[in-house]
């Protein structure tokens, strides 16, 4: 297990480089693969030939729950279950509990959109072989990377060495598993 | 882009015409000033965190705890004798609890507007700035939820308030906007900690890899044996604190495009939710039919005071913050122009929904709606009334001038005069109202009691204590965001001036 190997690590030395290193790793059809900044780089998803987030899919289940829990919850407490006279006004109404209605969409859209981020990014994550790489860590401050991982069939030590070369690359090194 | 096609294809013509109209070039105003690098940013914003707590840090904190115990002490009183050891008695049963709730509720507004809706406007000013404006938000919510929990007498049912059957299975009723306020408050306070945790979320990481770093580089430059070791082993609490915070993120392109995208639904989802929560307790005066309350003017003149005095508790913490820490190029003088100009908008709302309040009682032709107001402006209140009134109309007025903007503790003192004056004016609709109600035979006059006053006071404590836990244990400042709008994250290239090159 030890000798087994994650991937293959290069550093950038500013944000146009790693951004055009990126559309030549996408070009060149590496899949298993991905760009590390400390910052959200302004159009990397297109450079890297990732498609939309799906985390929109999940705030609208959620807020479609939160629309039918609201509705559904005051219907049967107040019309159904247990029928309150109050002032005159209607047992159950579409009017009335809006601001309920309205919260509850909002309150579960948002841990949709929250879990989905989560879901989307596979985090939690309890490891990761790149957090072994001592230059992997100062991604967090101002280094600029790019990772292949060896999983992908394109992954030969000596080819994406001089590939990542090639891209404007430089401390580049292997990761351990 | 357009600017590139223009300097290529100049003809004569053109040229001659450029001269003689002289165009000015719009220079676009840099965020964080003195042409810093990423490794500032960083260093700059993980050190309030890492360095050990400056000795204000600890004077401002052992104030902050004794304060907040006197919310407790009047916590403690309240519940162990009873809802009357507070001023409330016929006819005014709503009295400070109310207006410290309105209140409180209504400083948190700023800090959902800073990050949600400055963020969909696309307001790159609001990085430096939104991380301690959410904290804020949750500090106020916090202190807002006490009042209505302990104005309900005995606490101990205050779980009765949530859609759960009591002991005879009977539900609570909905058509109550007390009940739409539980809901719209809980809510509000719920969505406010994800959208700050989330956010959180890369800067944890930062904080969680420099400890690792540190840790394995293992050098302690400390004065003695004890402070190494204290230092290592803070940095191995950070190691796991932060490690457990931030989920495992590693900063991968893949991870950025999947939080930005939930960052952009979340700032759409806490939008219509800031706009909704000042409705919502202002449906708790507008829907009852008291004269001075039941008005359609007040969703919208709700939500612009709290979104004034917001920005009012924002300037009264960031400006203290940015001379200590000595942040001056994150939060620049851009920053704090922004913020007085929206202190002017809103507070000029707030006055127009002032005049307007009187106008329609006047032309509304109700008698009652008149000498409600009649009675606000000349009557047994008409001291809080023009402390309201010169605090939130005339304060904000000298935000037209730049000189005043400009001028740091003058700013600061009049962030401080808005928050005296919004509180003022909970206290003048609360109040006035109820004290001077349809039957003259039972009005009566509020004052607060010490019970009053010491749950109230204590809660600026409580508000502090947790700002500066918030200060020591968690990152200021977005630090990814900062980066994102700073030159060097353009991709498509900068020169070293900060300027674009393209």
């Amino acid at each position: 297990m030890s000798e087994e190997i994650y991937g293959m690590v290069a550093s950038f030395k500013d944000t146009p480089s790693l951004y055009h290193a990126a559309e030549k790793v996408r070009d060149a059809g590496f899949k298993y693969w991905d760009t590390y900044s400390s910052f959200p780089v302004h159009g990397m998803p297109e450079a890297q030939g990732q498609a939309r987030s799906k985390v929109p899919i999940f705030t609208f289940i959620g807020g479609l729950t939160g629309l039918t829990l609201g509705t559904a919850m005051v219907w049967y407490m107040n019309a159904f279950d247990y029928p309150l006279i109050v002032g005159g006004y209607p047992f159950f109404s579409p009017v009335f509990p809006f601001p309920i209605m309205y919260e509850l969409t909002i309150l579960l859209a948002a841990f949709g959109t929250l879990g989905g981020m989560f879901i989307m990014n596979l985090l939690p994550q309890h490891y990761n072989s790149l957090f072994n790489c001592a230059k992997f860590l100062e991604v967090s401050d101002e280094r600029l990377m790019i990772a292949i991982e060896a999983k992908d069939g394109q992954y030969n030590h000596e080819a994406t060495k001089q590939f990542l070369e090639s891209i404007g690359g430089f401390d580049i090194e292997e990761v351990k598993a | 882009m357009s600017s590139d096609t223009t300097n290529n294809s100049i003809d004569a013509g053109q040229q001659a015409l450029l001269d003689k109209v002289a165009p000015a070039t719009l220079e676009e105003q840099v965020l964080v000033t003195n042409n810093r690098d990423f490794s500032w940013v960083t260093n700059k914003i993980c050190r309030i965190v890492e360095s050990n707590a400056p000795n204000w840090w600890w004077v401002c904190m052992s104030v902050a705890l004794v304060t907040a115990s006197f919310t407790l002490m009047g916590l403690i009183w309240l519940v162990s004798t009873g809802v009357g050891v507070w001023g409330l008695a016929n006819p005014i049963n709503w009295g400070w609890a109310i207006v410290n709730f309105v209140f409180w509720i209504g400083i948190g507004h700023a800090g959902t507007l800073i990050s949600a809706i400055l963020c969909l406007l696309k307001q790159g000013w609001r990085t430096s700035i939104n991380r301690a404006a959410e904290a804020m938000t949750i500090f106020a919510v916090v202190c807002a939820g006490i009042f209505p929990l302990f104005h309900v007498g005995r606490v101990w049912f205050a779980w009765w308030l949530f859609p759960l059957p009591n002991a005879n299975l009977i539900w609570p009723q909905f058509r109550s906007p007390l009940e739409w306020d539980v809901f719209a408050v809980s809510t509000y306070g719920t969505v406010s900690v994800l959208f700050w945790y989330m956010g959180m979320i890369p800067d944890l990481g930062v904080l969680r890899d420099r400890a690792v770093q540190r840790l394995s580089a293992g050098v302690y430059e400390e004065t003695s044996k004890l402070r190494e070791s204290m230092a290592r082993y803070a940095d191995v609490f950070r190691k796991y604190f932060y490690g457990i915070l931030a989920m495992g993120w590693r900063n991968a392109g893949n991870h950025w495009r999947n939080y930005e995208m939930a960052y952009l639904l979340l700032a759409g989802l806490s939008t219509p939710l800031v706009l909704s929560v000042h409705t919502i307790v202002s449906f708790d005066f507008a829907v009852a039919v008291l004269p001075g309350w039941h008005t359609t003017i007040f969703p919208p003149y709700f939500v612009a005071g709290a979104i004034f005095s917001g920005f009012g508790m924002v300037l009264t913490l960031m400006l203290p913050l940015r001379a200590l820490y000595g942040l001056h190029d994150l939060i620049t003088q851009r920053h704090i122009d922004n913020m007085c100009k929206i202190c002017l908008g809103t507070g000029s709302i707030v006055g127009y929904a002032y005049i307007m309040e009187f106008f329609i009682a006047w032309y509304g032709a109700n008698p009652y709606e008149s000498f409600a107001f009649i009675n606000r402006a000349f009557g047994q209140y008409s001291w809080a009334y023009y402390i309201m009134f010169s605090c939130n109309v005339f304060t904000p007025q000298l935000f037209w001038f730049k000189a005043v903007r400009e001028n740091a503790s003058l700013v600061w003192i009049m962030s401080i005069l808005i928050n005296v004056g919004m509180w003022f004016e909970r206290f003048v609709i609360t109040v006035t109202s109820l004290a001077n109600d349809f039957l003259p035979s039972s009005w009566g006059y509020y004052s607060p009691t010490i019970v009053d006053i010491f749950t109230f006071a204590g809660t600026f404590g409580l508000f502090s204590t947790l700002f500066l836990m918030f200060l020591r244990f968690l990152p200021l400042m977005p630090i990814g965001e900062i980066k994102f709008v700073m030159p060097q994250a353009d991709p498509h290239g900068h020169s070293d001036d900060g300027k674009e090159s393209q």
